[in-house]
């Protein structure tokens, strides 16, 4: 690892991650017979990110904005090690605690507490180290009466809550989050900001994609701009945002700042 | 590379050391060393998750487990009386016993394919935003299979004693055996579940292969009354020799064939590794298919 990068917490060289994913909705072997001989394309293959660089010094926060479709989902997941790439090359220097679109409950059916058990082990920690941080994430995500309730009860405010709640009481080196502050209400949000500006103050890296410009403005220390899975712009948050607004005007959409 | 941030107790793996390099590696294996480490260190994510659905089984009632040990003893009988009829009623009580143990030792491995073959298609939440070794899911479900195995063997057991059949240390054999079995079990488990992410109605067809499959297993006969002209089907199924091995030592009381052990060992090792390497080559597509 070359010199001079240990204050990086993350380092992003020439990636770009092409994926093959089938058109169906589901795909079944029946309908594959079906097709068999027609010759029909069943899966596209999307570039979803494109010789991106940058790199995210430690204890930084890095906003990623960009319109639908950017790339910025598949960026992330990468960096969390979920997709690997195509080609060029991540490094990630760190513990990493992921809070990304879909939050923490992989089953609905089970209860607040299984799943936050499960998505810990599963994520590598150790049942010790759960029980240690259990209370933590449900004072925190103050479910305490909802945490043997199947999930499935949960509105999705608590269901965003408690995925917050677990990313950052995992006390991660790098929190990856990917729009999941537009749940819960104003309170829990300025919590969640306390949280995420402590979690830096103990040098923690934060990379936070989101539409909300105003929480990017007041977040990040640098934001980047992905467009169709290019990186446009790398630069202080003020100047992506005016550039990527000024972007989104001359095109077709409004863009609104209140989304926080 | 340490920061302020290490934590000492921590051990190193592909997945969540301090520094992590991901570079292509779409085509072919990850490395090896550290898949398994990652895996082991993991080894109470699928003991959990097994619990788990046991628990969303009702498992942990006694009505729940009532129902588990009632439904295949059951179909035991009825398979009993049917194969009894067939063969115009010459079936003595040894056979009931053999029917019962061969059945249950099926139904394992069934279960195993059952619960496996959801298992990497429902924890789509989890595969899209946590990285870990896939292959604990389908490995989870042969636990899951397993702990429903144990209570049968509580069934089978004086169903043993009261049809008169012998009792004796060759019947140590039966361990082996049953980790031939698992090892058999855990490759079908991962090759069901990662179809199932390309082929989503694998699950329904399933039902109809167990099925099947059973048919050509020597659990509703004795192995040594297959007619010769039809010798190629215990021939070409694995389970075959597993299952008359299994039988041998539980019907007689009788060390197993050379043969059947070893032919069932290649089939299982072979299988599983093949299995092993076609998941996890597979595994990292998982989360843009899901």
């Amino acid at each position: 690892m070359p010199s001079g990068s240990e204050r990086l917490a993350i380092r992003v060289e020439d990636l770009s991650i092409t994926y093959r994913t089938p058109i169906e909705r589901k795909p079944t072997l029946r309908s594959m017979v079906v097709r068999a001989g027609r010759r029909e394309r069943i899966v596209a293959e999307i570039d979803a990110v494109k010789n991106v660089t940058f790199d995210v010094p430690r204890g930084s926060v890095l906003g990623v904005v960009g319109a639908n479709g950017a790339g910025k989902s598949t960026l992330v997941r990468s960096i969390a090690g979920i997709l690997p790439p195509t080609s060029g090359r991540v490094e990630v220097n760190g513990r990493v605690s992921t809070l990304l679109a879909l939050g923490v409950g992989f089953n609905r059916k089970l209860t607040g507490r299984e799943n936050v058990v499960l998505g810990g082990l599963a994520a590598g920690w150790t049942r010790e180290e759960l029980a240690e941080k259990y209370d933590d994430i449900v004072r925190f995500a103050e479910l305490k009466k909802f945490m043997d309730y199947p999930m499935r009860t949960y509105s999705s405010g608590m269901y965003g809550r408690l995925a917050f709640s677990v990313a950052v009481n995992m006390e991660p080196d790098i929190l990856l989050i990917d729009e999941a502050l537009s749940v819960g209400d104003a309170k829990f949000k300025r919590k969640s900001f306390r949280k995420m500006r402590k979690l830096c103050e103990a040098d923690s890296t934060v990379v936070l994609v989101s539409h909300a410009l105003q929480s990017i403005k007041d977040l990040c220390d640098h934001a980047i701009w992905m467009h169709e899975g290019e990186l446009r712009m790398w630069d202080e948050p003020e100047a992506v945002i005016d550039a990527y607004t000024d972007f989104l005007e001359v095109g077709e959409d409004a863009v609104t700042m209140e989304d926080v | 590379m340490t920061t302020e941030a290490t934590q000492p107790h921590r051990l190193e793996d592909e997945f969540t050391s301090e520094h992590h390099v991901y570079e292509p590696h779409t085509v072919g294996l990850p490395p090896l060393g550290s898949y398994l480490r990652a895996l082991w260190k993991r080894r109470e994510f699928a003991a959990e998750l097994a619990r788990t659905n046991l628990r969303a089984q009702h498992f942990n009632t006694a009505f729940g487990l009532l129902w588990l040990v009632l439904n295949p003893i059951l179909l035991a009988t009825v398979y009993f009386i049917l194969v009894d009829i067939l063969r115009g009623g010459d079936r003595g009580e040894d056979f009931f016993a053999h029917l019962v143990g061969a059945l249950f030792a099926y139904y394992f491995l069934q279960q195993s394919m059952q619960q496996g073959v959801r298992s990497v298609v429902s924890g789509g939440r989890l595969i899209l935003n946590t990285a870990f070794p896939r292959a604990l899911l389908p490995l989870s479900s042969v636990l899951t299979a397993f702990f429903r195995f144990l209570p049968t063997i509580a069934i089978y057991i004086p169903i043993h004693i009261a049809s008169g059949l012998p009792v004796g240390p060759e019947m140590l054999w039966l361990l082996p055996i049953m980790a031939i079995l698992v090892v058999f079990a855990s490759a079908m488990a991962m090759l069901v579940a990662a179809v199932q992410v390309y082929f989503r109605d694998l699950k329904s067809f399933l039902p109809y292969a167990t099925r099947i499959w059973m048919y050509a297993t020597p659990i509703l006969y004795f192995a040594h009354e297959v007619p010769d002209r039809y010798d190629w089907i215990p021939a070409l199924n694995p389970l075959a020799p597993i299952i008359t091995a299994w039988s041998t030592v539980l019907d007689e009381s009788n060390s197993p064939a050379l043969s059947d052990m070893l032919i069932g060992t290649a089939w299982a090792v072979g299988a599983f590794l093949l299995a092993a390497a076609f998941f996890v080559s597979r595994e990292r597509e998982f989360a843009v298919r899901l």
